[in-house]
């Protein structure tokens, strides 16, 4: 109990230092927002124009597929708030040797390389999700019960979960590669399956890699099913919760072994 | 000075460009690679929608196969002309006071960039020639090729063109360097318009005809939609010659703007750290 108050006041602290960082460029922090709408609204014109070409894909209706990019958006945007610049800088850190002064402060290194930033911005991109969300909803009439709802939210947490503990993984390879960088944009491309009906794929080798190996498929998917009631939806909750957790415990254990091996880039 | 003289200075940029650029070809590799996996899920979406309708129907004037090869062309496309950090990299030394140097020196900082675009792009696209050679292989059976010899000489005389837009696009939107701090928001936006507008997301006459009407009057469709419909032959006689005429009006335009706002930005330039 302890512990928990002085991780919460040091992530506090952390906030307040992100807040004055973003204020300190207004125009610039007012202009990523708009970059991200775009990008926003491009995804949302896509599944439009497939739209106007045909009434369903793999069973999916246009509302659900607005509500799936909606939901798949939050999901990113959460992400990128929380952990995206934090996890980007780890090779960096390994690069300079900051990782070593990191390590000797007492809290727990992986807690304050995965925090220590608060992209602020990606806080209001998440509500306009939230709002192409609510309409779509509003749209399909959908009324969750609060078990549902309490469901959506939780896998939501597991989406963001499995995006932060592949792209962890992989910011520690830097430890053996300064390459680790390209692998990380690779990734983040990869974001882009996660809004696609998982209706639209049939069984194959290309639905078992990325619902089994990179959960990209489940990420969104099994939220917005969970938000519509699917009957498939308790099934699918229960696997994404699974794969975040297993996500999360290799990444865990390659960082632990990285860190072993560690022998710092300075000195 | 001489046109000998001249080609021989510009030619070592290019062999720079290109040993600058070698360095990277793993990452290009990789690159190739994994921007072929969302391409894939695109792709499998399409499927999905083919085969919800009556087997060998059109889907907004457009066959499957003639789907798949419009996305596998694009691709293609991309690799041979995409703006890699070019912009970035002229923001950056316009931001940092390297063009100091540029100015001191008999060489033109636009031709300069040009030929490291050109060399990158070469050094991309061989190396991106391995995987979509196997992407587009292995989806064979739904890729169509041209029915004429011609085509393929029009197909590269447009993608040339494009390229050359797209590259002085990029420059310009470099060039506001002069007028900002940071450019690169501007940068992503400039690039979110292209990535739309130019084809890229899917076939332009797919959406509906007043859309369509106001993209036509940028020069965004010449990058991608007009080079895959060249290569395609979905265009009629006069259209590929309406076509190639807007296209190199076009380049001419983006030249002249170019050249200008170069000389009104180095009005303000103050060559920051030089």
């Amino acid at each position: 109990m302890k512990t928990a108050h002085y991780y919460w006041t040091i992530y506090l602290a952390l906030w307040r230092n992100s807040v004055t960082r973003e204020m300190q460029f207004k125009v610039n922090f007012l202009l990523w927002i708009v970059v991200e709408l775009l990008w926003f609204a491009l995804q949302l014109a896509f599944m439009q124009v497939l739209y106007s070409q045909t009434e369903s894909i793999g069973g999916w209706t246009r509302w659900q597929v607005i509500l799936l990019v909606g939901i798949s958006n939050l999901i990113q945007q959460l992400f990128t708030a929380i952990f995206l610049t934090n996890v980007n800088d780890l090779s960096e850190h390994v690069r300079t040797g900051k990782l070593d002064f990191m390590l000797l402060l007492p809290v727990n290194t992986r807690f304050l390389i995965s925090l220590r930033k608060v992209d602020l911005g990606s806080f209001i991109n998440a509500s306009f999700a939230g709002v192409v969300i609510a309409y779509a909803g509003l749209q399909l009439g959908l009324h969750p019960t609060i078990a549902q709802f309490l469901g959506f939210a939780l896998v939501c947490v597991a989406g963001i979960s499995v995006h932060y503990s592949i792209m962890f993984l992989l910011a520690t390879i830097a430890f053996s590669t300064v390459r680790a960088q390209g692998i990380l944009t690779g990734y983040y491309n990869l974001f882009n399956i996660a809004r696609l009906p998982d209706g639209a794929f049939r069984r194959g080798t290309f639905k078992a890699v990325f619902t089994f190996v990179l959960p990209m498929l489940l990420v969104a998917n099994v939220p917005a099913k969970t938000l519509m009631g699917f009957p498939s939806a308790p099934g699918q909750i229960a696997l994404l919760l699974a794969m975040s957790a297993v996500c999360f415990v290799v990444s865990e254990l390659f960082w632990r072994w990285s860190l072993k091996r560690y022998t710092s880039a300075s000195s | 000075m001489t046109a000998t003289s001249q080609w021989r200075k510009y030619s070592r940029v290019l062999v720079i460009g290109v040993q600058n650029t070698l360095v990277y070809r793993a990452n290009f590799l990789f690159r190739a690679s994994i921007s072929l996996i969302p391409l894939l899920g695109t792709l499998q979406v399409w499927r999905t929608i083919y085969g919800d309708q009556a087997p060998g129907s059109l889907v907004g004037g457009y066959s499957l196969s003639a789907m798949i090869s419009y996305y596998l062309i694009v691709n293609v496309i991309d690799a041979l002309t995409a703006v890699a950090d070019d912009d970035w990299e002229v923001a950056a030394d316009i931001r940092d006071g390297k063009i100091s140097q540029f100015l001191l020196r008999p060489i033109d900082y636009l031709t300069y960039r040009l030929c490291l675009y050109l060399s990158g792009r070469a050094i991309y696209t061989t190396v991106a020639l391995i995987p979509v050679t196997l992407f587009t292989l292995w989806l064979r059976q739904d890729f169509v090729w041209p029915g004429h010899g011609l085509t393929y000489l029009l197909f590269g005389i447009a993608v040339f063109m494009g390229g050359l837009i797209q590259f002085l696009i990029a420059y310009l939107v470099a060039l506001l360097a002069f007028w900002f701090l940071d450019v690169s928001t501007l940068i992503f936006i400039q690039f979110a318009f292209e990535y739309i507008a130019s084809g890229h997301l899917f076939p332009l006459d797919l959406l509906p005809p007043a859309l369509q009407t106001a993209i036509s009057l940028t020069p965004y469709p010449y990058l991608s939609y007009f080079p895959a419909s060249v290569y395609l032959e979905r265009l009629s006689q006069s259209q590929l010659v309406f076509g190639f005429l807007v296209e190199s009006s076009w380049l001419i335009v983006a030249y002249a703007v170019a050249r200008w706002a170069w000389s009104r930005g180095l009005r303000r330039y103050t060559a920051v750290g030089g």
